[in-house]
């Protein structure tokens, strides 16, 4: 995928065919049978889906986008000509449940790589065990605990940006555009608390300041007595409330400001999967939303995002072609469509043949660099950082305008940087 | 004998199991081991508790917090660990044994769930519901990396073993009699001289110090340390597993983990509702099987069953 390591790759992968069918006529039978092994079998990947638990919607998209991209890959040939087969598990979002999974996949299932949780905990949990298990682990998941070091070198996050660099790259706009005092309101979680510790010094770096902190507990379910906190000089009001209390919350928000309250802006992983036209968010006209991608259909919309679209089976405001009333989570999904394609490179960058090349693998993932928008990254560009094992990419941000999302802009990749928190390639494998 | 047959069958495991049923079965003993405790209090005592969760992440947190922020080693951290464990059952016994039925089981879940919100609030400690990876260096014990899948298996193995004589001990020694005299009726032995209330006391310390052994060993072998652990789900897990296998036996909670951790493992290759064919399973067993499987093993097999 990557112009750097699809060179090699087709150097070797030229050397590798014309070997094999040089000598399979000739004196080598040995090559020329490893040759017919490798192309027989299929790639078996082991897909962590949260099925069950608190991230079955998302594990539902999850699950339709992998079924896509798997299906567009082996109709292009597979991976070095072999084709993939899905092993899925699930991991009911639940850490011990994940750890046990991922051991599932490396001794039972004997899958070649496993990939695809979300929810931080289960990646936390399960992360020790692939690395002990040395089973290449892609997560798909956006949290900072993959470039903060604090997971293994099997651990990689090629297909999501994270939610540091997301969080960093919104101060430019909220300060230039929306306003300079801004007041967050946050669930008092670790997901919260991500928000709290990388937005502040963002704002202040670009010349606001953060007024107020407000953390609710995650047991709350009426918000109201916490809005009088608000400093009346507020100019943007930074919520990410995330689980079913969103609409209230959004709700009471819009009842106590009534519509001469501060700018909104807010994170879509609150409403992933909820229609925004839905009754009780006409609240959030006018307010901004950061988006991974956009799930409402662009003006600009790429060729590779309309293929990507028709694939997984969306249309054009991001829900379900079978059902409109079935909202995708546009926002994050593309990820394991991406995660896919970053395995698919790899794996053929590194002329990966079975279980004794994942190692391999991981040093050619490591090895990528500016990746490309193209059919198998449609979300845009992006750039992976092999020491931190982190990719970075554009992000955008959108204003709800008559019941749709629409893009008011994109940040550049620059935006998104932050220094190295680890050095992954020196760990052994 | 039994008892013993069962440990050399475990470890004689250790050498013919398949990769990935020898992974399971290391999980299972640990687990199992916080079922042994919670049957001391549910099934020998009679106290149905609901907020055992809070001993097995007292255990899990006493040891990762020990090993992260204090920079102790294995050692000292799960010593750490079980201490805090002991620590929070007394605490909890103290207040929660001033009330009986479900007056206790309401208090014990209250004290679980102030638990559970409790690591969230500090998050900056405890990593709250993400958690955190435990260090490579505090997994080692005694030069034995017990990451590596057989020291992982053997270290369970010996949790288990320990676990299953004392338990064994304790219910055949006349303080078990009391108990299981206590969980019959209470008043009886009272007026026969009995402090009932010591002996329930020390019941549950033994209970919660049990459990919390197992979450301090479980976050050492397994390498994460994490809020799910202490939330109510985890207080509602032994109490079906010890249903299952049979509460007030000494064997029932190890069968009644095995059983739900394979259910539940070759169910959810099955289907999404994997928890409903558990229920169903749960309904069918108590229907059939009240006193679990160990239980009725005992009543048509072997009276004498411990």
């Amino acid at each position: 995928m990557t112009k750097t390591t699809a060179k090699p790759a087709l150097t070797r992968r030229a050397a590798l065919s014309t070997l094999a069918a040089g000598t399979a006529a000739a004196s080598l039978p040995m090559w020329a049978r490893y040759a017919h092994a490798q192309s027989a079998a299929p790639i078996r990947l082991g897909f962590q889906q949260h099925r069950t638990g608190i991230g079955a919607a998302y594990g539902r998209w999850y699950g339709r986008t992998v079924e896509a991209a798997v299906a567009k890959i082996n109709a292009e040939g597979g991976i070095n000509g072999r084709p993939v087969e899905i092993v899925a598990e699930d991991d009911g979002t639940d850490p011990k449940r994940g750890a046990e999974v991922v051991e599932k996949f490396a001794t039972q299932h004997g899958v070649d790589v496993a990939f695809g949780p979300l929810f931080s905990h289960v990646v936390i949990g399960s992360a020790p065990r692939a690395g002990e298990l040395k089973l290449p682990y892609f997560v798909v998941s956006e949290g900072t605990h993959v470039s903060s070091g604090m997971l293994n070198r099997y651990t990689l996050q090629p297909g999501i940006t994270d939610v540091k660099s997301q969080v960093m790259s919104m101060a430019p706009f909220i300060t230039g555009t929306l306003g300079k005092k801004v007041t967050m309101i946050f669930p008092d979680y670790g997901f919260g608390y991500d928000h709290r510790d990388n937005l502040a010094p963002a704002i202040e770096a670009h010349g606001g300041t953060v007024l107020e902190k407000i953390a609710i507990p995650p047991t709350e379910t009426s918000f109201t007595r916490y809005f009088p906190r608000i400093p009346r000089d507020t100019e943007v009001l930074y919520h990410v409330m995330v689980g079913p209390a969103v609409l209230t919350f959004v709700k009471e928000l819009g009842e106590f400001f009534g519509g001469q309250g501060p700018a909104l802006f807010g994170f879509i992983d609150s409403l992933e999967a909820v229609a925004i036209d839905s009754p009780g968010l006409e609240f959030l006209e006018g307010s901004y939303f950061w988006e991974g991608m956009c799930r409402h259909e662009q003006p600009d919309q790429s060729e590779y995002e309309t293929a990507y679209r028709a694939a997984v089976g969306v249309n054009e405001r991001g829900a379900s072609l079978a059902d409109p009333r079935d909202v995708s989570t546009y926002g994050h999904m593309f990820g394991c469509w991406e995660t896919l394609h970053i395995i698919k490179a790899g794996m053929e960058a590194a002329g990966y043949a079975g279980p004794q090349h994942r190692a391999a693998l991981i040093e050619a993932v490591e090895a990528m660099d500016e990746i490309p928008e193209g059919p198998g990254h449609p979300q845009g560009a992006k750039r992976f950082n092999g020491r931190t094992h982190q990719v970075f990419g554009h992000q955008n941000i959108s204003r709800v305008e008559g019941g749709r999302l629409n893009r008011v802009h994109r940040t550049t990749i620059e935006d998104t940087l932050y220094p190295d928190m680890v050095d992954y390639t020196q760990q052994p494998f | 004998m039994l008892h013993l047959g069962l440990l050399a069958l475990l470890l004689a495991g250790h050498f013919f199991l398949p990769a990935y049923h020898h992974g399971n079965l290391a999980r299972i003993m640990v687990l199992a081991s916080y079922a042994m405790g919670y049957n001391l209090l549910f099934g020998y005592t009679g106290l149905l508790s609901l907020g055992h969760a809070l001993f097995f992440a007292a255990g899990m947190y006493g040891m990762g917090m020990g090993v992260q922020h204090l920079g102790l080693g294995a050692g000292a951290g799960l010593i750490l660990g079980i201490a805090s464990g002991a620590v929070v059952s007394a605490l909890v016994a103290v207040l929660a044994l001033r009330t009986i039925g479900v007056g206790f089981m309401i208090v014990t879940l209250m004290f679980a769930q102030a638990g559970f919100l409790t690591i969230l609030h500090f998050g900056e400690w405890t990593r709250g519901d993400e958690g955190f990876v435990l260090a490579q260096a505090g997994r080692i014990l005694w030069g034995v990396d017990l990451s590596t899948p057989g020291a992982r298996y053997l270290a369970a193995l010996v949790l288990f073993a320990a676990c299953l004589l004392i338990t064994l001990a304790l219910v055949r020694a006349p303080f078990g009699r009391v108990l299981v005299a206590i969980r019959e009726n209470a008043e009886r032995v009272q007026m026969l001289g009995y402090d009932t209330q010591a002996h329930k006391f020390a019941a549950m310390v033994a209970s919660g110090t049990m459990a919390a052994a197992a979450g301090a060993v479980y976050g050492m072998l397994f390498g994460y340390v994490g809020a799910t652990f202490a939330s109510v789900q985890y207080s509602i897990l032994p109490l079906l597993w010890v249903l299952l296998g049979g509460a007030g036996t000494v064997l029932g909670p190890f069968i009644g983990t095995l059983f739900m951790f394979y259910l539940i493992d070759l169910s959810s290759g099955v289907t999404t509702a994997y928890m409903l064919i558990a229920g169903v399973a749960l309904v069918v067993l108590t229907l059939f099987a009240p006193q679990g499987i160990m239980g009725e093993a005992r009543r048509r097999l072997w009276r004498g069953l411990p």
